[in-house]
């Protein structure tokens, strides 16, 4: 989801630094805890908000296991959104996935989890380029009115929003206005 | 963007934004199944007033890729040699109902007056002697990931070697290379060049040619002859070929490129293989992206319904 810029009229700072940075943390020992011995794991962060994310959850998950050696890449979904020709396209960067997918554990992981339709387009998106053994997912923050079936395995922070509010998650902390 | 028409239609936003997406259908291209489901349900009519396989299957390769589907229809095989009109012939078509047309045809603003008959898209795929955008705009990506120039062509040399008066090629591309920056001399013999000019004009390529980053040769066409515009084609080869003599005059890193067919041995008499420099080859497989990338921003945009 791309969102406005944090800081504008009114936002309302709901994490700090600190408190990504912890969350951070604690989703790379939930990974490392539910793929045991890391076999396969690859994290593949979503264009554009998801790919600091998927970068700084790898570095975590090899601070806290040294042995531990988990590629991530950046996955840009805009070809297989359902809303093309409904919405102005703004493609992010080129997608970079320099490792083959085809039996990996496939983490996925955006910034902010709402519809779910970006995490749909994900699926179909990954399935061009292998058949993963498994997907999972990984999000910062966790707003709410899902319009598909989709549940993220990895949460930093489930915030209650409305629709008219717009969530802003950047390294420096989650804000909403 | 509800069409794509000419470059000078175009700002230069419009230019990035389809260049930025043209990488993106790079590497689309460069997977093992090169196909996304981008224009499921889109049709797109490919209406081919005169002969052109090359553009011709490139749009339909562009939107296949994009997963849309694809109406030919050529002159060769149509009701056009029976008189029906250019107008009956789009509005026939539009009625089956279709998203967008791609239209070449030998009457420049044909695909001006299309607009006028349905709500469509409509892609100029060259007009007469009048325009010929994506051929542009593949050979502005062509040079911007050649030579690493993402942010535009500030300082960049090209000459625009050939039948400049009659080539919609030379217009289009001139226009898109000036509007990224770069300086546009066109090199020709007085007869094949525009009575007005847009850009700096020369008929002395040997003055030029190691002054030059990008070179961009025509197609010398034999008609031009019994038109008397040139003495014969072996004198336009001496002048305004690349040769070898010239071809060593090239400055490192200097680019040569055509936008096919090439006539060997008029325009140019080396082996474009054996040339460090040509891009001919990389322009073709261009081109089918950067068709992907302008079909996706007119239909995928949300521009049209």
């Amino acid at each position: 989801m791309s969102e406005v810029p944090a800081g504008t009229n009114g936002a309302k700072q709901v994490l700090g630094a600190d408190d990504v940075r912890r969350a951070i943390t604690r989703m790379a020992h939930e990974i490392i805890e539910r793929n045991r011995g890391l076999d396969g794991v690859v994290l593949l962060g979503v264009q554009r908000g998801g790919v600091w994310l998927a970068e700084a959850l790898a570095a975590s998950i090899g601070d806290i296991d040294r042995e531990a050696h988990v590629p991530w890449g950046s996955l840009d979904v805009s070809l297989y959104r359902d809303d093309i020709g409904l919405r102005p396209v703004s493609p992010g960067a080129v997608s970079e996935i320099p490792f083959d997918l085809g039996g990996a554990t496939v983490v996925i992981v955006d910034d902010v989890l709402y519809t779910g339709r970006t995490v749909r387009a994900a699926f179909d998106a990954i399935g061009d380029y292998g058949r993963p053994e498994m997907m999972q997912l990984a999000v910062m923050v966790d707003r709410g009115h899902r319009q598909l079936p989709i549940r993220p395995d990895f949460v930093g922070r489930n915030l209650p929003t409305s629709t008219d509010e717009v969530v802003v998650v950047t390294e420096t902390g989650v804000a909403i206005s | 963007m509800k069409h794509l028409l000419a470059i000078d239609e175009l700002d230069v936003a419009d230019i990035h934004r389809l260049l930025e997406l043209t990488d993106h259908m790079v590497e689309v291209n460069q997977r093992p199944n090169p196909k996304v489901p981008a224009l499921r349900g889109r049709t797109v009519c490919n209406l081919f007033f005169e002969v052109s396989t090359r553009t011709r299957l490139s749009f339909e390769t562009a939107t296949r890729r994009l997963s849309g589907d694809v109406m030919t229809f050529t002159v060769s095989e149509s009701s056009v040699n029976k008189g029906e009109s250019l107008r009956d012939t789009v509005e026939t078509v539009a009625a089956m109902g279709v998203d967008a047309f791609v239209i070449r045809h030998r009457s420049s603003g044909a695909p001006w007056q299309a607009c006028r008959w349905t709500t469509a898209a409509v892609i100029n795929a060259g007009d007469g002697w009048h325009a010929h955008p994506t051929q542009a705009l593949l050979d502005a990506y062509t040079v911007r990931t050649e030579l690493g120039r993402t942010g535009g062509f500030d300082g960049l040399r090209l000459a625009i070697v050939g039948d400049v008066k009659h080539s919609r090629v030379a217009r289009s591309v001139g226009q898109i290379f000036a509007a990224l920056g770069a300086d546009v001399v066109l090199v020709a013999p007085a007869t094949l060049l525009p009575v007005v000019a847009e850009h700096a004009t020369s008929d002395r390529l040997d003055d030029i040619i190691g002054d030059v980053d990008v070179l961009y040769l025509l197609r010398m066409q034999r008609e031009r002859m019994s038109e008397a515009l040139v003495p014969n084609l072996h004198e336009y080869t001496e002048r305004f070929g690349l040769t070898a003599e010239r071809a060593a005059r090239l400055s490192d890193g200097a680019l040569v490129m055509h936008p096919g067919p090439m006539n060997r041995g008029v325009e140019i008499t080396v082996d474009p293989a054996e040339l460090p420099g040509s891009v001919i080859g990389h322009q073709v497989a261009n081109g089918v992206a950067v068709r992907m990338a302008v079909l996706f921003d007119l239909l995928g945009s949300g521009g049209v319904a």
